[in-house]
C-alpha cells in the first residue's frame, strides 16, 4: 500500500520536475550538507562536552541553552531538505536498505535526546561543571555514535548495490521489501 | 600544462586501488563526510561567537584554543580522506569547475583560518572590535561554505 503511495508521489509534477531538473536536485543536496554542518557540528560539540572531551570550562546547561536553538533551526532545515530529497526520489527511496537504516537511527536518536532531557538532564544544575555522571556519557556517546551512523547511511542511500531493480538476496529483499516485478531487466 | 600531471595520479596504484573497488569510494567518502560534521561544528561555534551568537557568555579566545584540536585534527581526516578520493577521478577533477573551484577556496580558508582568524579569535576579548570580528567572522563562513558547496558539486559534476 505504502508503495502504491510512493509510486503516485513519484509521478506528481513536481517530484518529476524536481528529478529532472538539472540544478534543483543538486542545490538541495547542498544544502542538507550545508545544514549537517549547523546541526551535526552542534550536536557532536554538545556530545563531546557530556563526554567530558571539550569545552570543560563551559556550563552544561549553557551549552545546551546557546546552541540548541541552532541545533533546532540546523533540524528543521535538515528535514526541510530530506523531505524535497526523499519526494524527489520517492519509491526508490522507500525501497532503499540504507534508507530504512536511516529511518530506525534517527527514531533511536530522537529517544536518545528525550531520554537525555527527560532523564539526568534534569539534575544538571548539581553537575554543571563537573566531571558529567555517567548517564551524561553514555548519552553523549550513544548520540555520537547515532549521528555518525545517520550520516554514513544518508550518504549511501545514492547507490544502488541493493535496488529492487537488480535481484537481490531474500534477506536485502526482506528488508528492502523488494518484489520479484521490481526487477529492472535494463538495469545490470 | 597540469593535465599529465592529473593523468599520472588518476594511473596510480591508489587511483587504480579505489575505482577497482565496489565500496572503497564510497567508505573513504563516508570519512570525509564525518570530518566534515566535526570541522563543521569546531568552525561554526567560533564564528557564530564572533559574530555574537551561540555561546556568548564565554571568551572568545578559550572557546577558540579549546576546538582548535579539533579544527587541525579534522583538516587532517579531510585532507587524509580527501587525496584518495581525488587520486580515483583525477581526471574529472581536472575537467571540473566545483573542484577548482573548492580547491581555491580551500587555500584562502586554509590561509585565512591559520593566520588572521586564528590571531583575532585567540586575542584577548576587547583587543578587536565587535565590527572586526565579525568580518572575520562572515569571511570565515563564506570561505568554508565554498569550500563545502564545491566539494559536494563535484560529484554532481562530469
Amino acid at each position: 500500500m505504502v508503495h502504491a503511495a510512493m509510486a503516485w508521489l513519484a509521478d506528481t509534477r513536481w517530484s518529476i520536475a524536481l528529478h529532472e531538473s538539472q540544478y534543483a536536485y543538486a542545490i538541495v543536496e547542498s544544502i542538507h550538507v550545508w545544514a549537517l554542518c549547523l546541526f551535526v557540528g552542534f550536536a557532536v560539540l554538545l556530545d563531546l562536552r557530556l563526554v567530558g572531551a571539550i569545552f570543560r570550562d563551559v556550563p552544561v546547561s549553557q551549552m545546551v541553552r546557546r546552541l540548541l536553538p541552532w541545533t533546532k533551526v540546523g533540524f528543521v532545515v535538515m528535514v526541510v531538505s530530506g523531505v524535497v530529497l526523499y519526494y524527489a526520489i520517492p519509491l526508490r527511496t522507500y525501497h532503499n536498505v540504507f534508507f530504512r537504516l536511516k529511518a530506525v537511527l534517527l527514531i533511536l536518536a530522537g529517544l536518545n535526546v528525550f531520554l537525555f532531557h527527560r532523564g539526568i538532564y534534569l539534575s544538571v544544575a548539581r553537575w554543571d561543571l563537573d566531571p558529567p555522571p555517567r548517564p551524561a556519557k553514555v548519552a553523549g556517546l550513544c548520540s555520537l555514535v547515532l549521528w555518525a551512523a545517520i550520516v554514513v547511511s544518508g550518504r549511501m542511500i545514492a547507490y544502488n548495490w541493493f535496488d529492487c531493480a537488480k535481484p537481490q538476496s531474500a534477506g536485502i529483499s526482506l528488508m528492502a521489501g523488494c518484489t520479484p516485478d521490481m526487477i529492472d531487466p535494463y538495469s545490470q | 600544462m597540469l593535465l599529465p600531471l592529473f593523468q599520472t595520479l588518476e594511473a596510480s596504484a591508489i587511483g587504480e586501488a579505489i575505482r577497482n573497488s565496489l565500496w572503497l569510494f564510497p567508505a573513504i567518502e563516508a570519512c570525509h563526510l564525518l570530518g566534515l560534521a566535526v570541522i563543521g561544528g569546531a568552525i561554526l561555534v567560533v564564528d557564530f561567537r564572533l559574530l555574537g551568537l551561540g555561546l556568548r557568555g564565554h571568551s572568545v579566545s578559550r572557546l577558540a584554543r579549546s576546538v582548535q584540536p579539533w579544527v587541525v585534527g579534522s583538516v587532517a581526516v579531510m585532507i587524509a580522506s580527501g587525496v584518495p578520493l581525488f587520486l580515483a577521478e583525477a581526471i574529472k577533477c581536472y575537467y571540473s569547475f566545483a573542484f577548482w573551484t573548492k580547491m581555491t577556496a580551500l587555500l584562502f580558508a586554509l590561509g585565512f583560518t591559520f593566520t588572521v582568524r586564528r590571531s583575532v579569535s585567540l586575542a584577548p576579548d576587547g583587543r578587536f572590535t565587535p565590527a572586526w570580528n565579525k568580518a572575520v567572522a562572515l569571511i570565515s563562513l563564506a570561505l568554508w561554505s565554498t569550500v563545502g558547496w564545491g566539494g559536494r558539486w563535484i560529484g554532481f559534476s562530469g
